[in-house]
């Protein structure tokens, strides 16, 4: 991180930026506790928590944690992903089925589902069973909607040049009416991956068990503030992570951007 | 699929009289919350192999109706479309569509989008691009390829939709306002080029479009419609020279059938105006 960056090399120039503006965020508010204009046992400053990073690593074994937070993570992506789609193109197919059920699924998508918690305690038992499929009931509502709606804003001319063609109701599906809907999905799947990550941080949390959201509340009920931001960075690592493979894939699936 | 016919069968039939396409007392009703509305009333046309139709009207009249209806695209009207003698229900592969609206894949790059057809029916990916690329330069695209629609203009996206359509080669080309969204002097170059690749394929076509220089320009026959109900007002022969180019707009000739088309014309658009403005007076404002 030292010596002058050439603009030869403009397209990490954005990155840089972004980077750039986080550090300077980072020492702002350093520079903010210092001064105490923010009180350090509300929000410890940044040095402390980067200090508390070994700590964390070293005595609270935050990388197994790591591990099983992301994979749970992982796990809830793809099962929310699979299922939202399914669901949302069932509702498209089945115009009955939307509207009788269009209304609630838009109604399940803003009650906190968290509450729920209980429920899958009994039925799945106190084990990442039980939190992935919260983090699972969680993103599923958005997807199926944004899938939904992507599918019947494809436009009518699209649709009629396929018919045209005389396309069979298979690739007139997939040939068609997915790709057309494709950039809506994946905003439906940016915001149920992040009602499902939420949701399994915050379950972690509630039932103590597993991964970074057991360890934050552990380090939250020792007063241990430092270590428990700490912590939550590797929540937000496990976040950019599952966001990383979503952009892959759109990538992989919408080469026109 | 037939769609993709052999050049052979193309043109088997030399100046043969046997219409290829039948319109036989087209009527077409549309319900709508003012009670039913006649789009298209009683149209009947016989179009011979190689020639090309012109179908002119007011905005409204209801000509994207009966291409729809031609093209399969909808059902539930009066009488009966054939194509080659054969009675049309649903889409016929000998019948290809260029659409009113950019009717582009966005999600495909040009040289996708143009071997689409092809895609479906199967062919293998080197052949299919060949082809296509021979359809993209035909229309005077070469080296935009790899481009996606999102970065050509208007009149580049049209040329590729009219890529995809002549790609499955079909024997009869409906074209409806393909340069509707186009000025003036893109619109009679690309108005040469359609000509060119008509007699080059000898295909038979079906041109609607609102723009009389544009009709006389192309058309063997021009049908004028009148403005609701849609009706046949008159078919006009245009007697004008083979080949043509854009440069016979400036022809004597040419201002005599400009003229009198217009005459039809303006009775109809008149028509057409007044009736959209007591409907916005009826509904309460400009909508
Ligand atoms: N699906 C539909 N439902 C109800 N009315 C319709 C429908 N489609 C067309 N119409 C009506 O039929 C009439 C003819 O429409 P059409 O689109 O065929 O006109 P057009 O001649 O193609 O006009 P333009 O030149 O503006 O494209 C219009 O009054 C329109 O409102
Ligand atoms: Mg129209």
């Amino acid at each position: 991180m030292s010596g002058p960056i050439p603009f030869s090399k403009r397209r990490y120039f954005p990155a840089i930026l972004g980077l750039g503006s986080c550090a300077g965020a980072v020492l702002l508010v350093e520079l903010l506790v210092y001064v105490e204009l923010l009180n350090r046992f509300i929000i410890p400053p940044p040095s402390d928590v980067v200090a508390a990073f070994p700590r964390v690593i070293l005595e609270e074994h935050v990388l197994s944690r790591f591990m099983l937070t992301a994979g749970e993570a992982l796990a809830a992506s793809v099962l929310v992903t699979i299922f939202g789609v399914a669901g949302g193109v069932l509702l498209y197919q089945f115009n009955l089925l939307r509207l009788a059920t269009e209304t609630w699924v838009a109604a399940i998508a803003a009650a906190p589902l968290v509450l729920m918690y209980p429920l899958y305690l009994v039925i799945f038992g106190r084990n990442a069973t039980t939190i992935v499929m919260m983090g699972f009931t969680a993103g599923l509502a958005p997807i199926i909607l944004k899938t939904l709606e992507g599918l019947a804003g494809t436009r009518r001319v699209l649709i009629n040049v396929g018919r045209s063609f005389n396309l069979t109701p298979s690739q007139q599906f997939w040939k068609i009416l997915f790709p057309a809907a494709l950039p809506t999905i994946f905003v439906g799947m940016r915001l149920g991956l992040i009602f499902a990550l939420i949701n399994i941080v915050g379950v972690e949390y509630l039932i103590n068990f597993g991964g970074l959201g057991q360890l934050i509340n552990e380090l939250a009920e020792r007063f241990d503030i430092a270590g428990t931001y700490a912590a939550i960075c590797f929540v937000i690592v496990v976040s950019i992570i599952v966001f990383m493979l979503t952009e892959r894939l759109e990538r992989w699936l919408r080469p026109a951007g | 699929m037939s769609a993709v016919a052999m050049p052979s069968e193309r043109d088997a039939v030399p100046g043969a009289a046997e219409p290829i396409l039948v319109v036989d007392r087209i009527v077409k009703r549309f319900d709508t919350p003012d009670g039913t509305l006649t789009a298209v009333d009683d149209v009947s046309l016989s179009i011979k192999p190689g020639e090309f139709f012109g179908v002119i009207g007011p905005s409204g009249c209801g000509k994207s109706t009966l291409f729809n209806v031609i093209g399969g695209l909808l059902d539930g009207y009066d009488g009966a479309v054939r194509v080659g003698g054969e009675t049309v229900r649903g889409p016929h592969p000998a019948i290809g569509m260029i659409f009113q609206e950019e009717s582009t894949f966005p999600w495909r790059s040009v040289i996708d989008n143009v071997a689409f057809p092809l895609e479906i029916a199967g062919m293998p990916k080197a052949e299919r691009y060949a082809r296509a690329g021979h359809f993209v330069s035909l229309v005077g695209l070469n080296g935009f390829e790899r481009r996606f629609p999102a970065e050509l203009s208007g009149g580049m996206r049209q040329r590729v939709s009219m890529a995809r359509t002549l790609a499955a080669e079909p024997k009869i080309m409906l074209m409806d306002e393909p340069f509707a969204s186009l000025d003036e002097q893109t619109r009679l170059l690309l108005g040469d080029k359609v000509l060119q690749i008509q007699q080059e394929l000898k295909q038979t076509t079906l041109l609607i479009t609102h723009n009389i220089t544009e009709a006389v320009q192309l058309s063997d026959r021009i049908m004028v419609m009148t403005y609701r109900p849609g009706k046949v007002k008159r078919i006009v022969d245009i007697d004008l020279p083979r080949p043509r180019t854009s440069e016979i707009v400036s022809s004597e000739a040419f201002g005599r059938y400009v003229a009198q088309i217009w005459n039809d014309l303006r009775e109809e658009a008149t028509r057409g105006l007044l009736d959209d403005e007591s409907r916005k007076l009826r509904a309460g404002g400009p909508s």
